[in-house]
């Protein structure tokens, strides 16, 4: 089985979030980057299936030079080799542009199957995969938990609302994009690190891909911080007194315990 | 032909309450651009529920049906939705944010050549200009407001919650019916029918308080912290999805998008940042007590009481407090 993973490197989960002088995103400086986590659950999906049944685990990533280490860390867990899509100015693409670039540099892979994760923790538009699987004119399923390789294609495990689930199968080649939790995520061991220096990283420019930018059918104006929707009292003090303070508003005020 | 198309989902027998959210938040667009409203929905013609369509009343709605999509498959329904956008000219099509809609509008939009600006929470409209979208980002933690600058439809999905469903006002709507031409061989994904992975043992929704419990937790040994607490306060325990997924907590007890939705008297989200999945579980909750060490966390956004601190140092201190309280 031949499988691409999409990965997208996104700040770390306490990122400080500080607007930049644009307006238009957070200001980067001294923020870590870690691997999007729903993408690190395609990638241990497609580790395991290679590991089941032989073949090839390739990375597929936009982003900027930074994003090699995101890279080096997929290689590191096992997958075989990179395709890393490199650029500086990827906010100036929509979701189709993105999506665009991805398609197009795994269109000649013949790949079996297409992992992405859901959606991404920084912008979370849920949609690059779905995209991608239209571009690709290959069928789609969303939300799953479990693959299973069959005679004609794969059997998955779909997670639908309020604790439903259902079956589907597809013929491949097909694209899933992965709600995390099914497996435990592997860390890379040192045999692992090490012969991920040795593993081939192709790195292209969107112009290699025929890519153009004039195209943005949406585009992102702004962003402001939230503004609350309910007035929370701070309670403050120790612990021991904060801990007092609101017992004694849900004693006396809320009036529910 | 300029028009607002909302699309409606009917689940357990019902137009789904974040149909209705999403038909008002259609209406307030459309009467923002002075545009008329249809929706659509996939059902029989004779459906008797296409009569009750609740708030303000649509122009027309169009009953899509097919018996290839008596089943909901991805291939079906973005190309039946594509048929019925095309011929009604929409230029907004609006759409409840739902897993469904996330597995087949991207697909739909993408075959105008479109973009879905998903899990919108409001959208305001300027003079001269076209309505901007709020959607959230990083988790809940920025807003950001998006403008359409393609020159087909705008796609639109509207987060749960975010509007209000309007009341029936009753009025004159035209059922239409509209058959889209599907191919079987079109349709690759053989789904299967929907189930329940384990009888429930815990229900949630009818605990009056309940102590939820976050990836602040940090490690799985340290649960026993938040048990006590609910312990002392007779609350059940429940957990954000990170915590089920470690496997920490049964899935049975997350709540969130994923989970269940509860509104209980009291809900304690402790470590929990408070992602809109999980937002959208427990924000209907009468008391929201967050303690959480990030003073900027999303969770301060809907909580009415908080503490900002080290949560392993506050929780034993409220456990303390309750008992001392109730003894």
């Amino acid at each position: 089985m031949k499988i691409i993973v999409a990965i997208k490197q996104v700040p770390e989960r306490d990122a400080r979030i500080r607007i930049d002088t644009a307006a238009k995103w957070i200001d980067l400086t001294d923020v870590e980057f870690m691997m999007n986590e729903s993408d690190a659950y395609a990638l241990e999906e497609a580790l395991q299936l290679k590991e089941a049944h032989g073949g090839e685990v390739v990375v597929l990533s936009a982003g900027p030079e930074r994003v090699g280490k995101t890279i080096r860390e997929a290689l590191a867990k096992g997958a075989d080799r990179c395709i890393h899509i490199q650029s500086d100015d990827l906010a100036n693409f929509d979701a189709l542009g993105v999506a665009r670039l991805l398609a197009a540099a795994i269109k000649d892979e013949q790949a079996d199957l297409i992992l992405t994760g859901l959606q991404s923790d920084d912008l979370g538009l849920g949609q690059t995969g779905v995209i991608m699987a239209e571009l690709l004119s290959l069928p789609h399923a969303s939300l799953i938990l479990k693959i299973e390789k069959t005679d004609k294609g794969i059997k998955v495990l779909r997670e639908l609302e309020d604790g439903w689930f259902q079956h589907l199968e597809l013929p491949t080649p097909a694209l899933l994009t992965i709600q995390s939790g099914n497996s435990k995520l592997r860390y890379a061991t040192l045999m692992g690190i090490k012969k991920a220096k040795t593993k081939e990283v192709r790195v292209i420019a969107p112009a290699d891909l025929g890519a153009e930018q004039s195209g943005r059918v949406v585009t992102l104006e702004h962003v402001v911080l939230p503004h609350k929707q309910r007035t929370t009292q701070i309670l403050t003090g120790t612990p021991a007194e904060a801990a007092a303070k609101l017992v004694e508003k849900l004693q006396f005020e809320v009036r529910a315990i | 032909m300029s028009s607002v198309l909302v699309f409606l989902e009917i689940k357990n027998l019902e137009i789904s309450r974040i149909s209705l959210e999403a038909l008002a938040a259609g209406h307030a667009l459309a009467a923002s651009l002075s545009l008329p409203v249809d929706v659509a929905v996939v059902a029989n013609p004779s459906h008797p529920l296409l009569a009750t369509i609740s708030g303000k009343a649509p122009r027309t709605v169009f009953a899509i049906d097919n018996p290839l999509l008596h089943q909901y498959t991805q291939e079906g329904y973005s190309e039946a939705y594509r048929q019925l956008v095309q011929k009604t000219g929409a230029t907004y099509v609006i759409l409840p944010h739902t897993y469904q809609v996330r597995d087949f509008a991207p697909r739909l939009a993408t075959k105008f050549n479109e973009v879905l600006i998903s899990d919108v929470t409001g959208f305001e409209t300027a003079e001269g200009a076209g309505p901007v979208f709020v959607r959230q980002l990083l988790q809940g933690k920025l807003n950001a407001t998006y403008s359409h600058t393609g020159s087909g439809p705008c796609f639109v999905s509207i987060q749960a919650g975010a509007f209000r469903a309007d009341e029936p006002a009753g009025g004159e709507t035209t059922v239409e019916p509209f058959e889209p031409k599907l191919d079987a061989a079109q349709i690759f994904t053989r789904p299967g029918e929907p189930f329940r992975q384990s009888a429930q043992t815990v229900d949630l929704s009818s605990a009056p308080i309940l102590v939820s419990v976050g990836r602040g937790i940090k490690e799985e040994a340290n649960l026993s912290i938040v048990q006590e607490l609910a312990t002392a306060l007779g609350a059940e325990l429940s957990a954000s999805r990170p915590i089920c997924d470690n496997g920490w907590l049964p899935m049975e007890r997350q709540v969130g998008s994923s989970g269940q939705t509860v509104a209980p008297k009291i809900y304690f989200a402790i470590g929990i940042s408070g992602a809109i999945q999980h937002l959208v579980g427990m924000k209907g909750s009468q008391c929201i007590v967050a303690i959480n060490k990030d003073e900027n966390a999303p969770i301060f956004e809907v909580a009415d009481y908080g503490i900002v601190g080290d949560l392993f140092e506050v929780v034993p201190a409220l456990t303390a407090a309750v008992r001392k309280a109730k003894s």
